[in-house]
């Protein structure tokens, strides 16, 4: 169970692995997540899916290394099983026909969760505007998947080295000083600074938002209120009642804190880790 | 073959009592707390018993045990006899023996807690237990006749693992559909590994999977599957998803790094294995001092679990007094030979933080107890200007659990009460006529031996229904 079928490595630190899990593979939908574990010692790490196919049974997952448990995922090769891999979890996107525009903005990462939101939206008969971007252009990820994906399809780095120089932000920004009326909905999902201030020209334009909340969880079922955030100064968990939420109602900076929580242990375990897998390589 | 005592001279003879780990050596590690009888000692105890018939204790344990059954073959020193009486009727019988609250169900039945010596039923099971799994015998075997049905268990917890055993003896085709990645429910993610560990959790549910029970683990009920869909599938479909949504206060400063709900703190430590920490992946914060708000069992297993994770000082926070406690006395007992400190009529009102979102400390205030309420305990008044603040790293929240709607939500027809609980009746029946409910969903946070007494109720109410449906 839990087979890596495929891997393949996007950037220096991204990577996707296509996982064989039929049962999550037939009930996902846009938003959703799974929870993954790599090893039996293994924490439980949250993963949005980036795709999925019912018939043959698997879920695409496209993640970055940034600690201990995303470099033992990227450190498992194809045909591996992972131990545990749990989902759809999370409040699916609340995706319908707005009969006009849409915008969506994927960031970094964030561009794998936005996808099969742009795509369903598109698929609904939405007209979708996306905006991706990244710090440079190596870390631009799915670009013809999003152009499938939407109907326009903007890019930004902040290096300038693809696409327009600067933030999505800026691009968003003109487009709502064009447009605002016309866009019915806007999705944001990246770093939570490119959320916030997303929200912010959301907020300037007194446009809705909908952000996606990568809040540190365990079990991922509303089980522990390890994921809870602050939303409309109501504490919400974002595992069950998101992770999507309206970003305009959002506490960030109290989520960002939160992120930072075990900073220190999670600095101890990739040392631990990157040593281990220092010796393995040494011993052949 | 032990002597059997003349009555008198049971009468006489005193509870033998059971070793513990040192309290200063046990805070230093997390191996079981009491060490079990030897086989003189459960002989010794066993002798006491009164073989009463009818037996006053079997009305007070709702798995049935066959106790003075169990007991005489103590006495004859056929530990395997023991073994085989028990499991007749109790599929967890080294978790139950440890962790039931056997002074109010079978020992606070048992004719001799009169003269307040009671017969240590848990710790007699308990030695029967441990010396089947020690020598690895197994009573159990795949039944020989199926009669081709298939039953559906959403959870696999107590209630969950007992309605599965019973069912499978009978011959149905079992699955349980588990949301962790590990069975066992709050056996393994709440329960802590000093009270009871986690291989003899799952020992006992390897028996139960060698029974030919399937236990789909990773897979949750509500999102993977719905228990519409569970319902077109099978014959029959037993809830026993336990009430896992933790409560929270609802104070200023409870969303600061370091304050944890009991579950997580709970979960972290025993399913994640985080005192294991970097061995095991998930990390924990306790720091120097620790304080649980709560007087029940959750919060005792909270605040010796902070302790063995390194707290100088664990503090239990609890509103009312010593006296209105829910836990355990042999768990406060416990805690307080641990070191623990108890700030007892003091309720919490706010948490404070420094610039980084730490928790520093928790602001208090003093309760008086004034008139009884409805639970017949005297309600606590808070003393007006007397709010004082405790200096900590670490608060951890134990006032209980809810319902967790999950479920719930994709179940069509099967009526919940307006905390999210199924409505049940006393066979586990719900509103709908292919579904049965029981343990915590139903009844709200319980016990173990409460949840596996309505495991069994269910299997026997799911079992006469689908014979009659011929
Ligand atoms: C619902 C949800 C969906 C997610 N989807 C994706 C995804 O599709 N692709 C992807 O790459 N990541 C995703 N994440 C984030 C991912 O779970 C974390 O990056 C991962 O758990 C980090 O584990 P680690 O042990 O490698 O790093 P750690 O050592 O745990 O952390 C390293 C650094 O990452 C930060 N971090 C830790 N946890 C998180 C977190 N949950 N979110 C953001 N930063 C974190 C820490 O502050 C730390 O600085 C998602 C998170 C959630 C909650
Ligand atoms: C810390 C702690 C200490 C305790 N100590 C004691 C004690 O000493 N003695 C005692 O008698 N009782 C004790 N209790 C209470 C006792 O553990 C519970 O009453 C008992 O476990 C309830 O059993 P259950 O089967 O109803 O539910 P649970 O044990 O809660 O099991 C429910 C199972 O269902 C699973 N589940 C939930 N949702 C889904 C879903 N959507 N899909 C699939 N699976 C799902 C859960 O993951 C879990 O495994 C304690 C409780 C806690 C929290
Ligand atoms: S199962 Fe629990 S209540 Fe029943 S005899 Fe054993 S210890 Fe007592
Ligand atoms: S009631 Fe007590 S003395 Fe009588 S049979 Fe039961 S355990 Fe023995
Ligand atoms: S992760 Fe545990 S409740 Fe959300």
């Amino acid at each position: 169970m839990y087979k890596i079928l495929k891997k393949q490595k996007w950037s220096d630190t991204i990577f996707s692995n296509w996982v064989e899990a039929p049962f999550v593979a037939k009930a996902a939908q846009p938003g959703q997540f799974i929870i993954l574990i790599t090893k039996e010692n293994g924490e439980r790490i949250p993963l949005t899916i980036a795709d999925s196919n019912p018939q043959e049974g698997w879920v695409q997952i496209v993640y970055q290394v940034v600690g201990a448990s995303t470099l033992e995922l990227s450190s498992m090769n194809e045909g591996e099983n992972l131990y545990a891999f749990v989902g759809p979890l999370g409040m699916p996107s609340e995706v319908e026909n707005f009969g006009g525009k849409v915008l969506i903005i994927g960031g970094g990462i964030g561009i794998a969760p936005i996808h099969p939101i742009a795509k369903k939206l598109k698929e609904l008969g939405n007209h979708v505007i996306s905006i991706i971007g990244a710090r440079t252009k190596d870390l631009i990820i799915m670009e013809d998947k999003m152009k499938e994906a939407s109907n326009e399809l903007l890019i930004a780095t902040d290096d300038g080295t693809y696409g327009q120089k600067g933030f999505v932000t800026n691009i968003m920004d003109d487009i709502l000083k064009k447009e605002s009326e016309a866009i019915k909905d806007i999705w944001a999902i990246g770093p939570p600074i490119m959320m916030k201030m997303c929200t912010r020209v959301a907020n300037e334009h007194n446009k809705q938002i909908w952000v996606s909340l990568n809040s540190i969880m365990v079990d991922g079922t509303g089980m522990c209120g390890a994921c809870r955030v602050s939303v409309g100064g109501k504490t919400k968990f974002a595992c069950v009642d998101g992770p999507e939420f309206r970003g305009n109602l959002v506490n960030f900076e109290e989520m960002v804190l939160r992120q930072r929580q075990y900073c220190d242990q999670e600095r101890e375990a990739l040392v631990l880790l990157e040593e281990q897998i220092r010796r393995k390589a040494s011993n052949g | 073959m032990a002597e059997k005592l003349k009555p008198a001279e049971k009468l006489k003879k005193n509870r033998v009592s059971m070793r513990t780990q040192e309290p200063l050596e046990r805070i230093q590690n997390f191996l079981e707390v009491p060490l079990g009888y030897s086989l003189a000692e459960a002989i010794e105890e066993a002798q006491r018993c009164l073989q009463c018939n009818p037996a006053y204790c079997v009305a007070g344990c709702p798995a049935d045990v066959r106790i003075p059954q169990f007991i005489e073959k103590i006495i004859e020193e056929d530990i395997k006899g023991a073994f085989l009486e028990i499991k007749q009727t109790n599929a967890l019988p080294a978790v139950c023996g440890r962790v039931c609250p056997q002074e109010e169900q079978c020992e606070g039945a048992c004719i001799m807690n009169k003269k307040g010596k009671p017969i240590a039923i848990g710790r007699l099971e308990r030695y029967v237990a441990d010396w089947a799994r020690q020598l690895d015998y197994s009573d159990a075997k795949k039944p020989s006749s199926k009669l081709g049905k298939k039953v559906a268990i959403v959870g696999s917890g107590p209630a969950g693992l007992a309605c599965a055993s019973d069912l499978a003896k009978l011959g149905y085709d079992v699955t349980i559909y588990e949301a962790l990645h590990k069975p066992g429910g709050v056996l393994v993610y709440g329960i802590p590994e000093f009270r009871l560990p986690k291989s003899i959790v799952e020992y006992e549910v390897g028996q139960i999977k060698e029974l030919g029970v399937e236990i789909n683990l990773n897979y949750v009920v509500g999102l993977t599957k719905t228990v519409d869909e569970l319902i077109q599938e099978y014959d029959a479909v037993f809830l026993a998803n336990g009430a896992g949504a933790p409560s929270f206060l609802n104070i200023p400063g409870e969303n600061l790094n370091g304050v944890y709900s009991a579950s997580e703190f709970l979960t972290r430590s025993n399913l994640m294995k985080a005192y294991e920490f970097p061995n095991y992946a998930t990390p924990i914060r306790v720091g120097q001092k620790a304080v649980v708000v709560g007087g029940g069992n959750v919060a005792m297993d909270a605040v010796r679990t902070a302790k063995r994770l390194g707290a100088k000082e664990a503090t239990i926070v609890y509103r009312r007094s010593r006296k209105e406690m829910p836990a355990r006395a042999e768990e406060i007992e416990h805690a307080e030979e641990e070191g623990i400190k108890f700030e007892l009529l003091t309720n919490p009102v706010k948490i404070l933080g420094d610039e980084y979102g730490n928790v520093v400390g928790i602001e208090c205030v003093k309760m008086e107890l004034g008139e009884p309420d409805e639970s017949g305990r005297r309600r606590p008044k808070v003393v007006e200007g007397s709010n004082f603040v405790i200096d900590v790293d670490t608060v951890i929240i134990a006032i209980g659990q809810s319902a967790n709607p999950i479920v719930a939500r994709s179940a069509t027809g099967v009526e919940i009460n307006k905390w999210g609980y199924f409505v049940a009746d006393e066979d586990g029946k719900t509103t709908h006529p292919k579904v049965w409910a029981g343990g915590d969903i139903v009844t709200g946070a319980a016990t173990v031996i409460l949840a596996v007494g309505a495991g069994k109720k269910a299997a026997k109410s799911i079992h006469e229904t689908l014979s009659i449906k011929q």
